[in-house]
């Protein structure tokens, strides 16, 4: 018998996929070394959890859900515009990009 | 659209300190372009009156208490308790870097209004019921914190400090969230006293596996912000990179209000959980306080001794916490407030020693302080004392009551290690104290200027409440008894 896709996506494969994406953020944010690239994980973390809050948000059949989803946005967006600032000013001081260039305060 | 999505007169006025100082804030940055540079400490007045004014209507809130916003915020007296502290700790950093930012020529509005906002962010999650509101109170003074941080511009230190507080903030931010998305999952609900009576529901309770998955993920994120082992790593180097006066509200107000939120959460919503928390706690607790002190141990830059102390002091509130009882809640709340006092106190000494550029963080730096300014060696040495926790100051309270508490709840061997802990924790205190009055004060450096006014006058206060709570404990523990009776 061929493989046969359900009718309806469950849950547990939102929940699956979103969980994917938030270890292979955290997993980003501990291996890479490119400034730029580390924050791209943290952004890549909170879109997962905005995938966990709608996927429950629909299996409950609530909206509350959905509206935090929007809260996480406009908080991501928010830490986006400082985050790029201070990133910015980072580079305008020590030209370089690279987090263990920029590590100087030490023990 | 029903009646109730308008919020009443009465409920507006239980929020009306955030609202004041998000106007002030707002207002700060619109006058900013206006004011001449040599004008600008009239913001710094205008914050400072902002902030008498909210510590004025979170008198008014207190006398009618009860949840705003469809349950969104309840503010309480435990909520209450913790906005003072935290406005508080709001008008001593004014008082102290107002000279600090002048004297290199930094001073502008920004500083004043950002400091403003982290300050409503912070009274939000003293007061939020719902874990939504918690997480954007959270932001709200989180990013507001990492402009501060990274307030000088063109100081490499000042730019690590940001970098490294966003990344590992932001990075904290996110596993909390999504300890909350999975919270929302398995409760249907981010109200924390719908959460509670979820968990104690058997027929609705959820899955065992997931639910320790979503406290876990919780933990990760609050233990990151109150700077618990094993997430501490931060500390240091975002404390010694930032500008000594805002690393002297880093280290009391962002903290306290986190604690307000941790034990906000682990005490209603996921009270029925204790038993599974409790290890957790109990482990972090004492790897806490080890990690803070012998790391302080071996410091020599006086910024970063301070970062491990305030590491080691989150360690013994956590005490307070692993016994998950109404006693370590009301421990816990008279800590933060001695430790918030005596702390900020200490940083307004060592802002007052740095100097412009911060050129002198080193201990060595500070000897011969007992003989060249006599008041600012006493007023640290009182500090110290207290931080170390000798009695007649408000730090000997603070150990006091939470080792009770853990020794009345049957947490023998954690009240045995902590006590150890702070024994060891004398040793670096006693050093910057002998450093400062038996050896001589190094040659051919600068005259130190008189201290400034703002200084002097964020440490002598600092001072006196340390005394008062030292000489008259009961008077602040009365109220904290009473603000955890809601734990119960």
């Amino acid at each position: 018998m061929p493989f046969q896709l359900p009718a309806e996506v469950p849950l547990s494969w939102y929940l699956i996929l979103s969980a994917i994406l938030f270890v292979t953020g955290a997993a980003g944010f501990l291996i890479r070394r490119n400034i730029i690239t580390v924050f791209m994980c943290i952004e890549l973390m909170l879109n997962a959890v905005n995938l966990t809050f709608i996927s429950f948000s629909n299996a409950l059949g609530k909206v509350d859900g959905h509206i935090f989803s929007f809260f996480v946005m406009v908080v991501a967006a928010a830490e986006a515009a400082v985050g790029l600032a201070i990133i910015l000013t980072v580079f305008k001081n020590r030209a370089t990009l690279e987090i263990d260039e920029v590590s100087s305060l030490k023990l | 659209m029903p009646a109730s999505f308008m919020p009443s007169a009465q409920e507006l006025m239980r929020f009306a300190p955030e609202m004041l100082l998000t106007l002030a804030g707002t207002l700060i940055m619109l006058l900013e372009p206006f004011t001449e540079s040599g004008n600008k400490s009239r913001l710094a007045w205008l914050a400072l009156g902002a902030l008498l004014a909210a510590l004025g209507l979170t008198a008014v809130s207190a006398a009618d208490p009860g949840p705003a916003f469809s349950n969104m915020l309840l503010i309480d007296e435990f909520g209450t308790f913790f906005r003072f502290l935290v406005l508080a700790v709001g008008v001593l950093t004014i008082l102290i870097s107002t000279h600090y930012l002048r004297s290199g020529g930094h001073e502008s509005g920004e500083f004043y209004a950002l400091l403003l906002f982290s300050i409503v962010g912070q009274c939000i999650m003293a007061t939020a019921n719902e874990l939504i509101m918690l997480f954007i109170g959270l932001e709200v003074s989180s990013i507001a914190s990492y402009v501060l941080a990274g307030y000088l511009r063109d100081d490499k230190r000042n730019n690590e400090s940001a970098l490294k507080y966003f990344l590992l903030g932001s990075f904290a931010t996110a596993f909390l969230l999504y300890g909350i998305a999975w919270t929302y999952g398995i409760t249907g609900t981010t109200d924390l006293s719908l959460i509670r009576s979820a968990l104690l529901n058997p027929a609705s309770r959820p899955n065992e596996v997931l639910t320790a998955a979503a406290s876990a993920f919780l933990f990760v994120g609050l233990a990151f912000k109150v700077s618990a082992a094993p997430f501490q790593m931060w500390t240091p180097d975002v404390y010694q990179g930032a500008p000594a006066p805002v690393t002297a509200f880093f280290s009391a107000g962002p903290k306290a209000a986190a604690f307000a939120m941790f034990l906000r959460i682990v005490l209603t919503g996921f009270e029925p959980l204790k038993k599974e928390w409790e290890p957790l706690l109990w482990v972090s607790a004492l790897a806490t306080m080890i990690i803070g002190n012998f790391a302080a141990l071996r410091q020599t830059n006086v910024k970063r001794l301070l970062a491990y102390s305030s590491i080691s002091h989150a360690g013994y509130v956590l005490v307070a916490l692993t016994t998950h009882s109404g006693p370590g809640a009301a421990a816990a709340m008279f800590y933060l407030a001695a430790y918030c006092f005596m702390n900020v106190g200490a940083f307004a000494i060592i802002t007052h020693v740095a100097r412009r550029d911060e050129r002198y963080v080193e201990i060595a730096d500070l000897a011969g302080l007992g003989t060249r300014q006599p008041l600012m060696a006493g007023l640290l040495t009182v500090f110290l004392l207290s931080l170390t926790g000798i009695p007649l100051t408000a730090g000997f309270f603070g150990k006091f009551y939470i080792f009770k508490v853990a020794l009345d709840q049957g947490f023998i061997w954690l009240a045995i290690l902590g006590l150890l802990n702070s024994a060891l924790a004398a040793y670096y205190y006693l050093r910057v104290i002998v450093v400062m009055y038996m050896e001589p004060a190094p040659e051919g450096e600068g005259e130190l200027p008189a201290p400034a006014a703002g200084v002097l006058a964020a440490a002598v206060g600092s001072a006196i409440a340390t005394f008062f709570l030292g000489l008259f404990p009961s008077s602040l523990l009365d109220f904290a008894d009473k603000a955890r009776r809601i734990f119960n």
